[in-house]
């Protein structure tokens, strides 16, 4: 066989259910609804920059393309802003769709395309279990120090600092409890899945 | 004619936007023996009818000119008001004021209005030459010859009969049933072919009012609509089906092999043969091609073994003629001829097979009795790929239209295979999918869901065997990849095409067909069972693809098309057609050659031509070619024409000199 027949080969089947199944196990939602309307793609604001539009990402697990799927942007440019899901003509959830990918994209260490999107996703998150709301100042620092941006925005930040919208001691919310027990069954429910 | 009304629609803003109507009315008003002009914003309306009818019985007019729309649209209409007052309806003409001035004026009331004012004189001009004239009524045969015994044939027929017409029903095939016969299971709601041939099979055999002509072909068509003249062909089947039993014994005995065109060479047939299976067909045939005592005369094993002694090599053509008022033709469809398509490996590659070949491996009375196994080796099939537009929607190469039905039947296949052979991945190479009927999309949806079905946007470039598979190179367009299936069987989805011998058929009936053969209606929307040739009507995929549904409900409206026409106790007809002049007719029979509608004849013993009344048209065909202007077309004169066109004529001299 030559290597231009090697390289259009569409994956095993096994490995196309798989992919399928645990991708809709994890989502809840049922991709072989889809019939490529693209409403999706068309109302996505974030579809332009995306190496694989949200339509493509769809057909791409019917067809069991796992690598390119959990490899691409597309994963991480979602905001979800959730105009797809409300679009659909199926009811695909498609940003609970991209969660789930991102979720499994992490799991089995794939390296993510965007990886400042993952290192401000890490941030926001760490900066909410400390204080339970967002605190600038020390989320943007953690932000710079994980994605090793040092120097972008800096001159705004300053500007922002020396304004007083910044301020450099975090204030602590009411309810830590609360925040606390959702973080701990969030994690919980992870580790069911996972074991 | 000497007193004459003009009636002046406004049809809303339509003519009145661009002709100045009220000064159109005034100015025709004028003219001598124009008594009464008016207009008025919806002359079809009831209350325009009014007007036109209180004129006439006020002021006895004793001719009409309707200035408005084309004639097609209301011609009928105003005749019909002036007949109710008692003139004869053929003083009543329509003066085209809208198709052909306002529409096309628009933005030059000024010229616009001057035309329409001439379009009416010109009118007035030719209506001053009518002549009263009588409807026509011609004889009628209630009988109807319907050509096909496909679905769309049978369902005609018992239609027809059940209102108690005569009908014969002549198919080519030695059984009835078409191609509906050789079908599995059909969508959206999979009921088995059997199941809805099998009562409509029997209700035909069995009805008192069908005579049904198997093995026989339409050989000639005269006549006209009401009394066609036919005679059909029956083809020597070399059988005397009256002694046959359908013991099956010479089938059995029969040496000779040959592909069955039934089973779609899944299977073979002997020379002797039944159409389908047995339980499906009739009594058998004797293939004249293969048949080895009729090619040498070196093989007699089917008589010897015949118990009641019905083989009868010396059988010949039978010829019936038959009067009929009216034909259908439900002659059906084909599929295109796929060893003209290379690049698919069909007729080269065993395991590559057509959609109606999978159709009959589906069948519980096919080749395999329903088991789905490749061609070549017998073996289940697990990867199977479905091609759909093969062949349609290729205008540079082969079909440029949709044969409507592969969609759906490719999804219905998918879905079958799948039920008979669950670990069976059916991957389906499309263009678009139309799923254009009741039930089809949810039918598709459902099939793609719970089947896991794989659709595949994008077409295939190459099928090749590699060892005992067959490679199937394709894309796949939404994720703009090439795509490598190494299948066990690919099915292929092909155009439907006229059946052939169409087009001879066609010129019998002198209908039309269209540049690949399907016949064609007299009009798309308006009239789309009908030909042009009047008491022709069509039903089926002869017409173009469609599906059963279509179908059935096609043929049922030809057979209430002609139970309204047979509802009439004579047929009566526009006498608008062509007359000879018997003084100057030299009977030189040009008229003869041109008439597209054979309604021109010889009078051997005058020695001069005429019309057939019934058969003309009054396209006009004849008086063009008239070398001494002999041939007439009633209410159409010579006279009345040059008259018209002096009207133009008069105003384009008038306008030259004005400057």
């Amino acid at each position: 066989m030559d290597e231009r027949v090697a390289a259009f080969e569409l994956p095993e089947r096994e490995g196309r259910q798989t992919l399928l199944g645990e991708v809709q196990g994890r989502c809840g939602e049922n991709l072989r609804l889809c019939y490529q309307c693209l409403k999706c793609t068309v109302g996505c604001p974030t579809a332009p920059h995306m190496d694989f539009s949200p339509n493509s990402i769809v057909r791409m697990i019917q067809l069991g393309l796992k690598r390119e799927v959990l490899e691409s942007n597309a994963i991480w440019l979602c905001v979800s802003c959730e105009t797809c899901g409300t679009r659909c003509p199926n009811e695909i959830d498609i940003g609970l769709l991209m969660d789930a990918l991102r979720e499994i994209s992490l799991e089995e260490g794939y390296r993510p395309k965007e990886r400042g999107i993952v290192a401000l996703h890490n941030a926001f998150m760490e900066s909410i279990r400390r204080g339970g709301r967002v605190h600038e100042a020390t989320m943007l620092m953690e932000y710079k120090l994980r994605s090793g941006d040092y120097w972008t925005d800096l001159i705004p930040g300053m500007k922002l600092f020396m304004k007083g919208k910044i301020p450099l001691i975090p204030g602590r919310i009411k309810g830590m409890d609360s925040i606390r027990e959702i973080y701990r069954k969030a994690q919980e429910k992870v580790r069911r899945e996972k074991g | 004619m000497k007193k004459i009304g003009v009636f002046i629609c406004h049809c809303g803003l339509n003519i009145a936007g661009t002709v100045d109507v009220k000064r159109v009315a005034r100015e025709i008003e004028e003219i001598g023996d124009v008594v009464h002009s008016e207009d008025y914003i919806y002359m079809c309306s009831d209350p325009g009818q009014l007007l036109i009818r209180n004129a006439i019985r006020e002021e006895g007019l004793d001719g009409v000119v309707v200035a408005c729309c084309s004639p097609t649209m209301h011609e009928v209409t105003f005749r019909k008001a002036v007949k109710s007052e008692g003139l004869n309806p053929y003083v009543c003409e329509i003066a085209n004021i809208r198709e052909q001035c306002s529409w096309i004026h628009q933005g030059d009331k000024e010229r616009a209005t001057l035309k329409a004012g001439e379009i009416i004189r010109s009118v007035l001009e030719k209506l001053r030459q009518n002549e009263t004239l009588e409807t026509l009524a011609m004889p009628l045969t209630k009988r109807v010859l319907v050509i096909g015994g496909g679905i769309a044939g049978i369902t005609a027929s018992i239609d027809l009969a059940d209102a108690d017409y005569e009908v014969i029903l002549v198919e080519r095939q030695p059984s009835l049933g078409g191609k509906l016969l050789q079908l599995s299971q059909t969508f959206p709601h999979l009921d088995d072919s059997r199941y809805l041939l099998g009562p409509k099979r029997a209700e035909v055999r069995d009805h008192p009012k069908i005579r049904v002509m198997p093995y026989c072909e339409v050989d000639e068509v005269k006549g006209f609509i009401g009394n066609f003249d036919v005679r059909i062909r029956a083809k020597p089947t070399y059988v005397d089906w009256g002694k046959c039993t359908a013991c099956g014994l010479c089938l059995e005995k029969c040496p000779v092999e040959i592909l069955s065109d039934f089973e779609r060479g899944l299977k073979t047939r002997k020379a002797i043969y039944t159409w389908a299976a047995p339980g499906d067909s009739g009594k058998p045939v004797i293939d004249p091609k293969h048949c080895r005592y009729l090619l040498d005369g070196t093989c007699t094993i089917c008589q010897e073994a015949c118990p009641e002694g019905a083989i009868d090599y010396q059988q010949g053509e039978r010829f019936f003629e038959e009067r009929v008022g009216a034909i259908i033709a439900a002659t059906g469809y084909d599929l295109f001829p796929m060893e003209r398509i290379g690049e698919y490996g069909y007729g080269k590659i065993p395991d590559v097979i057509d959609g109606l070949a999978f159709e009959r491996m589906l069948s519980l009375s096919g080749p395999t009795g329903g088991e789905i196994r490749r061609p070549s080796d017998g073996r289940v099939p697990r990867e199977v790929v479905f091609i759909q537009c093969v062949a349609s929607r290729d205008p540079e190469r082969y079909m440029p239209y949709c044969s409507r039905v592969c969609c759906m039947y490719t999804a219905k296949q998918a879905k079958l295979l799948k039920q008979k052979v669950p670990s069976a991945q059916p991957y389906i190479f499309f263009m678009d999918i139309r799923t254009d009927s009741k039930g089809y999309e949810e039918f598709l949806q459902g099939a793609i869901e719970e089947e896991e079905l794989i659709y595949l946007r994008g077409r295939v470039a190459r099928v090749f065997r590699e060892g005992d598979k067959v490679k199937v190179w394709g894309d796949d367009t939404l994720t703009n990849r090439k795509v490598e299936i190494a299948a066990d069987m690919v099915v292929l989805a092909t155009a439907v095409v006229p059946n052939q011998g169409i087009e001879d058929l066609a010129a019998e009936l002198r209908a039309t067909t269209d540049k690949h053969g399907f016949l064609t209606e007299a009009h798309i929307k308006l009239y789309p069972v009908e030909s042009p040739t009047k008491g022709v009507f069509l039903a089926g995929c002869g017409q173009g693809p469609k599906d059963i549904t279509d179908t059935v409900a096609q043929a049922s409206a030809t057979a209430s098309k002609i139970q309204a026409l047979f509802s009439q106790d004579v047929l009566l007809q526009d006498p608008l057609v062509a007359f000879v002049d018997t003084e100057i007719c030299s009977g030189c029979g040009i008229c003869v050659q041109v008439c597209p509608y054979e309604a021109r004849e010889m009078d051997e013993y005058r020695r001069i031509s005429r019309v057939h009344e019934a058969l003309c048209q009054g396209c006009g065909a004849c008086i063009a070619a008239c070398p001494n202007t002999a041939c007439e077309l009633r209410n159409s004169k010579a006279i009345q024409v040059f008259g018209m066109i002096e009207v133009f004529e008069a105003q384009q001299k008038r306008s030259l000199i004005d400057g």
